[in-house]
């Protein structure tokens, strides 16, 4: 078990270097001179040389790539080119603002996706299976960001329950969780649908139903126990897309999140905030995946005890 | 689809073949049929494509999409302007209906890009020695790992919000996945029997690739590509909201929607409708992508 924990670790090493390599050379082709955005307007040929120096532009391509990593590894990710602080501590400020959002619209999907997907498992082919995977599919083929709109339409400019767009405690984090789960939440619902259905037919559920247990306690505890890893495994990849591919839903809320930050920084052509951005939201996607594959591992017996007999 | 050598025990035995494909296709198609949601979203599908194709008959583009109408704005939906006008006072209807004719094809041209340039690196890959298969998949890994709208976004923001731009970064960030469904398929191919029989008789690589491979790894290219395109659209639309993509005037579902957010208080009907055409358009997509898998599953053929 460790063996694989530390073989999957010591993967990730290569595919993050690929990544910040493919990421740096396309932002090297951002036209326009980086020096200019330090200096401002006004400044003389000897200042734009000694800034060139300075900000090591003066070197080759992979000099500088390497000179970039070899930062960005001890936690210096460059200078913001807008607001001249340290891009980490930009990232830093607004990332907790993700997180909570994240995880709120994981928490949504994962119980409302297990309840719908269950009760429609249980009662195949009822009305309540047919209309649940209908609005599933109406979930994926809905774009977040306009699921976002359509509920400050109508739950904040029309009921006003909620507010907007204001940033302030538990209320205005409920819309755009909502808005950001919805599509985790049909994707997780189709994913216990079809788990549930498939387990639902074991001879050990069967062998429950026989001794006379009452049906929730058959379905809850023999058959839903049992068709929890893949649902576990699709919510594991979902939270990796929740957290770092959440870019526009943060604006129609103007969530002070990093993907938000993300977009101010690409309309200010920002580089550094922009590069070290989709830098760390794809290193996150990735280690969160890897998570999620070592968790798969933990949690299926069978594959546990491959790995222990391996071992013997 | 597979050349199965047939006996020729009559002078019929060559046009067999010929025969036999064409009963494939209707065979499939009997088959998708069958599925009603997959037939719903193919009508819905060719729906929209059509009034795509005739837009200009429906709704004229400088004069009714273009043009700003300072005493019509903001007007609710009515029996002349059925889903309403804009901030600028255009037909939202009209812009809807134009605005097909800028998702779709540029959704079909990325997902075309993708999966030829993604097919022919996963064929290569599958078919290719061992060292190059894994080379190219440890490179296909690392672009995996980025989630697709990032990529998409990294880099029309390095070279800047265009048309062009935006046809390149969606088709990049889509190739991947075909480049491993390709592969998978080829490697489930390469050894299996009509293979070996192809080979014994005689013919060449590329002939094998393009008469053998090619034609019997389709089926999971077809599903995906139908819904990557649903994918793209949804990309499309995402970066246009961001103002990464098409530009203002041009009628583009996701621009519309961005123009449209500030007035949400006062005139919902701008934002509502063409995030609808959105749903329509991926929802047709992705029960058609359903009902194809389904439909090509030969396991699933009784």
């Amino acid at each position: 078990m460790h063996k694989f924990i530390l073989r999957r670790l010591a993967m990730l090493i290569p595919v993050l270097l690929g990544v910040s390599f493919i990421v740096f050379s396309i932002m090297d082709l951002t036209p326009g001179d980086p020096v200019e955005m330090y200096l401002g307007d006004n400044y003389t040929p000897e200042a734009h040389a000694e800034m060139t120096k300075e900000l090591g532009l003066d070197k080759p391509f992979i000099v500088r790539y390497l000179n970039y990593i070899g930062n960005a590894v001890q936690g210096d990710f460059g200078i913001s080119y807008s607001t001249k602080q340290p891009v980490l501590d930009e990232i830093l400020a607004r990332f907790p603002n993700t997180l909570v959002l994240a995880i709120a619209a994981l928490i949504f999907a994962i119980v409302v996706g297990i309840i719908l997907g269950t009760i429609s498992a249980a009662k195949q082919n009822s009305i309540f299976d047919s209309t649940s995977t209908f609005t599933a599919l109406i979930g994926v083929s809905m774009p977040n960001f306009w699921f976002g709109l359509m509920l400050i339409i109508i739950f904040a400019a029309g009921l006003g329950w909620f507010p907007s767009s204001e940033f302030s405690g538990v209320k205005s984090l409920v819309l755009p969780a909502i808005a950001l789960g919805t599509n985790s939440l049909a994707i997780i619902t189709r994913m216990t649908r079809s788990s549930l259905l498939e387990t639902i037919r074991q001879d050990y559920v069967r062998t429950a139903r026989a001794k006379g247990l009452k049906e929730y306690k058959v379905i809850i505890k023999h058959a839903l126990r049992n068709a929890m890893i893949p649902i576990i495994t699709i919510s594991g990849l979902q939270f990796g897309f929740l957290i770092s591919g959440a870019v526009v839903i943060e604006t129609v809320f103007s969530w002070p999140g990093i993907g938000r930050l993300l977009v101010e920084a690409i309309q200010l052509k920002d580089t550094p905030i922009v590069l070290s951005l989709v830098l760390i939201k794809a290193a996150m996607f990735t280690v969160i995946n890897l998570g999620t594959d070592i968790m798969y591992a933990f949690f299926d017996p069978r594959i546990r005890a491959q790995y222990k007999a391996k071992r013997v | 689809m597979n050349t199965t050598i047939i006996p020729s025990r009559n002078q019929k035995s060559e046009i067999l073949p010929e025969k036999k494909k064409k009963s494939q296709l209707v065979s499939i198609w009997k088959r998708l049929r069958k599925n009603k949601l997959a037939v719903a979203g193919l009508v819905i599908l060719t729906f929209i494509i059509l009034s795509a194709a005739f837009a200009n008959v429906l709704f004229d583009y400088n004069t009714v999409v273009i043009q700003q109408n300072a005493a019509e704005r903001l007007q609710p939906p009515s029996a002349k302007h059925w889903l309403g006008t804009d901030e600028l006072g255009r037909d939202i209807l009209a812009r809807i209906v134009h605005g097909a004719r800028v998702s779709i094809p540029i959704a079909f041209t990325t997902i075309l890009i993708a999966t030829v340039v993604g097919g022919l690196i996963g064929a290569i890959s599958g078919y290719g020695s061992k060292r190059v298969d894994n080379i190219i998949m440890r490179i296909m890994d690392i672009f995996l790992a980025i989630p697709g709208i990032l990529l998409s976004i990294a880099i029309v923001a390095a070279l800047g919000p265009s048309l062009r731009n935006l046809l390149i970064a969606i088709s990049i960030a889509n190739i991947p996945p075909f480049a491993r469904i390709v592969r998978a398929s080829v490697l489930s191919i390469r050894n299996e029997e009509f293979i070996e029989a192809a080979r014994a008789i005689g013919a060449n690589g590329v002939r094998i690739i393009f008469k053998h491979i090619i034609p019997n790894s389709m089926a999971p290219v077809i599903v995906q590509a139908t819904l990557c395109i649903a994918g793209s659209i949804l990309e499309i639309a995402a970066l246009s909201f961001i103002g990464l993509g098409i530009q203002p005037p041009a009628p583009e579902w996701g621009a519309m929607l961005s123009g449209g957010r500030q007035y949400i208080r006062y005139a919902w009907w701008i934002c509502a409708f063409p995030g609808i055409a959105i749903m329509l358009t991926i929802l047709s997509l992705n029960l058609l992508g359903d009902g194809l898998r389904d439909a090509l599953d030969p396991k699933l053929k009784n």
